[in-house]
């Protein structure tokens, strides 16, 4: 349309040219800023909070997600009005711009944020050196949360793995597997502070007292039996296993879930073939089973052990860390928000992730060496 | 010997069955126990277990027996047959018929409770007060272990439900957008950087989120962004986004490539074909991460506290508190568990086999 106008007449061209680049212009410019108006009025009116909670609760999500998707719309509307050249070269970054640099405001400049707080003073002012790191290897409190976290990563991952796998077996033998599977399974979808009251629960200890009636499962069990009530989570060491207990709850349902489907991919003839070589169906599973499934193990493992090693929800519910129970998230929360020492909170999130840092490594390698996409 | 054959596997049956209902019966007795005390009336609570509402033995109180002012209590005292001093009627005697006799009160008291065990049926004594209560109630009250009646202020958890849900569509919906963008961008466009970035993001995989929270928290402070909904949005798509990403990719990227060639020649641009055609084609996917990002932030407790703290709380937080300060209101922080529980596990149960699959895919992430 624009070219047979143009071909009319040379002056009508330049003006309708120079016009309509400007009304170009002029709504690029507008549709933008529209945008934004719209976007900030939600914001000021999620802000000012004045409606019911009901109404409130329904523009905020209809505000996030829409507002969102309207910024990508806008945004890719905008690219494709530059000329053909430039729209190609920009809209690959409406595409990825925007998880690009949420994942970098929010993960990657924060490694480097931290590292240079761990440096500083509890107020990131002064330069201390490594006191933060001396603080966090050496301190009595964080020694204690690394004993602590220790036991979770060995026992809450070894008895979550071993149960999965147990469970895992023994239902692909039963013909109501699903039913079993999903009931192992349903912690899952519960809190871990939802859990926590579940356990706190189980073991609430009333005191040694004349008519007192337990009235958590787990003390009642040992009066039943005849022995006395014990108040479980204030005994270190063992308070922690009762903690541990609660991950184990957690966490065997995935295990679980993961390992069995490895066992059903492992080759029916080759359990057969060893079954009529006579070999017991015990012996079996530790050197057909077992072997055929350990990389699923491994990924299993790995997974529980990061898991452990970031433990906060349950600690924080059950004991505030406290009685001997502390472990390093705690740890780094009371830091940052308790005690307010930035540096030495900065310092013990770096310790966590050299913790999972062998993961990350493995994780890189591999992608290395299976990237069909690129 | 096929007989043989056949029993064993047979009693094989029997024991795979047996232990697994052990177990099973094992993981479903914590969920129980706060279930049912959360409909139990709050005296009940104190003074009982949860399983007394099932039929069991119990000592009932038969009788009472005063004693006669003439006899010294600071002696040893005989009833029905059996001489004790104080303190050992205070701790309760049983006697020979099973019957148990017990000092009631203190000394100048002179009464004695005589008990038997008896069967006691199923309890019907149940409420739905916890629940309204803990819900809505502005102030509650309700009656501690001795009956007398206790006021304080709730703790409104219909009020956290519903920042939980202001939380988590959107902390779900928001990522699940920007990934999907971002994963056809990596696996369909080329542009500079492609592979340093989405190796980046791989090795963000595992990054713990600790590491980001003061930071981000000193940026919030100064965009006061502090307590806000979509400050929190943000977090969580900071955190759930390297996984994200990766999982859409890894299907996003497995589309063949005809189809999207075909797509480019009928000139469909990259926007129109992403939602025209890759997204509907990746519901599976996006449905995968969908529950697991919903389940995961609507039992999320740090990140919800620091970030938006006592401001616009969700039920964990709620839940949580709820612990903190009454560590005894066991009718109340029961019920408060559950209504924190019912959405997520309506989810989970209704959608498992997706969650499963997302689970399958997302194996070692932080």
């Amino acid at each position: 349309m624009i070219d047979t106008r143009d071909t009319k007449t040379e002056q009508g061209g330049i003006l309708g040219w120079f016009s309509s680049t400007l009304g170009q212009i002029l709504i690029s410019l507008f549709v933008p800023i529209m945008t934004f108006l719209v976007l900030w009025q939600g914001y000021l009116f999620l802000q000012r909070a004045q409606a019911p909670q009901i109404v409130q609760v329904l523009v905020a999500i209809i505000w996030g997600v829409g507002g969102v998707a309207l910024l990508y719309v806008v945004a890719n509307w905008l690219v494709l009005k530059l000329p053909k050249a430039w729209s190609k070269r920009l809209q690959p970054f409406v595409f990825v711009g925007p998880a690009v640099a949420i994942m970098g405001w929010f993960l990657a400049i924060p490694v480097f944020r931290s590292l240079v707080a761990s440096f500083q003073d509890r107020l990131g002012q002064e330069w201390v050196g490594f006191d933060n790191f001396v603080f966090a290897f050496t301190d009595p409190r964080m020694l204690e949360t690394f004993r602590n976290n220790l036991l979770w990563v060995v026992f809450g991952t070894f008895f979550s793995v071993a149960f999965g796998l147990l469970i895992a077996v023994l239902a692909d033998r039963s013909r109501a597997e699903v039913i079993y599977k999903s009931i192992i399974f349903t912690p899952m979808a519960i809190s871990f502070v939802g859990a926590g009251v579940i356990w706190k629960f189980i073991y609430t200890y009333k005191g040694i007292g004349v008519n007192i009636q337990e009235i958590g499962l787990l003390n009642a069990i040992v009066t039943g039996l005849g022995g006395t009530p014990q108040p479980w989570l204030n005994m270190p060491p063992w308070n922690n296993f009762f903690l541990i207990v609660i991950m184990v709850w957690l966490q065997t349902g995935y295990a679980m879930v993961i390992l069995s489907s490895a066992i059903k991919g492992v080759p029916a003839e080759l359990l057969e073939a060893a079954r009529i070589d006579g070999a017991s169906e015990v012996r079996a599973f530790f050197n057909i089973t077992i072997p055929y499934i350990k990389g699923t193990i491994i990924t299993v493992v790995t997974t529980i052990v990061i898991f452990s090693l970031k433990t906060f929800d349950i600690v924080r519910v059950m004991t505030g860390g406290n009685n001997g129970t502390n472990v390093i998230a705690n740890e780094f929360y009371l830091q940052s928000f308790t005690y307010t020492h930035k540096g030495r909170a900065s310092a013990i999130a770096i310790v966590l992730l050299i913790l999972v840092s062998p993961v990350i490594i493995h994780n890189l390698r591999q992608f290395n060496k299976d990237r069909k996409g690129f | 010997m096929a007989k043989g054959a056949k029993s064993q596997k047979r009693s094989q049956q029997f024991w795979t069955n047996f232990i697994l209902v052990v177990i099973c019966i094992v993981w479903m007795v914590p969920i129980l126990g706060i279930l049912i005390t959360s409909f139990r009336p709050s005296q009940d609570v104190f003074n009982s277990g949860w399983w007394t509402v099932f039929p069991h033995r119990e000592d009932v109180e038969v009788d009472r027996i005063t004693i006669d002012d003439s006899v010294d209590v600071d002696g040893p005292i005989t009833i029905e047959g059996e001489t004790a001093t104080f303190e050992e009627w205070r701790e309760g005697i049983t006697l020979e018929d099973g019957r148990k006799i017990q000092w009631y009160g203190n000394k100048r008291n002179r009464e004695l409770v005589v008990y038997d065990k008896q069967w006691v049926g199923f309890s019907t004594d149940l409420t739905l007060k916890n629940y309204s209560d803990v819900i809505g109630g502005k102030t509650i009250s309700y009656k501690d272990a001795q009956g007398n009646t206790i006021t304080r202020v709730g703790n409104n958890l219909g009020g956290a439900f519903l920042n939980s849900l202001a939380v988590a569509i959107p902390g779900t919906i928001i990522p699940i957008l920007i990934a999907a963008f971002a994963a056809y961008g990596f696996a369909w466009l080329n542009f500079p950087g492609r592979n340093i970035l989405f190796t980046i993001i791989v090795g963000l995989l595992v990054v713990p989120l600790q590491i980001a929270l003061v930071p981000v928290l000193q940026d919030y402070v100064r965009l006061s962004l502090n307590g806000t909904f979509l400050g929190i949005w943000l977090a969580h798509a900071g955190f759930g986004l390297p996984l994200a990403t990766y999982l859409l990719f890894n299907y996003i990227s497995t589309l063949p490539r005809e189809l999207l060639e075909s797509a480019f020649i009928d000139g469909a641009s990259n926007f129109t074909i992403f939602i025209k055609l890759i997204l509907p084609l990746s519901v599976p996917a996006l449905a995968s991460f969908a529950i697991f990002q919903f389940l995961w932030l609507w039992n999320d407790y740090l990140v919800a506290l620091v970030f938006l703290g006592e401001k616009n709380k969700t039920v964990t937080i709620a839940v949580a508190e709820l612990v903190g300060e009454k560590g005894q209101d066991w009718h109340l922080m029961t019920s408060a568990a559950f209504v924190s529980m019912v959405l997520p596990l309506i989810v989970f149960l209704a959608l498992q086999r997706y969650f499963v699959r997302g689970l399958m895919a997302g194996s070692v992430k932080g």
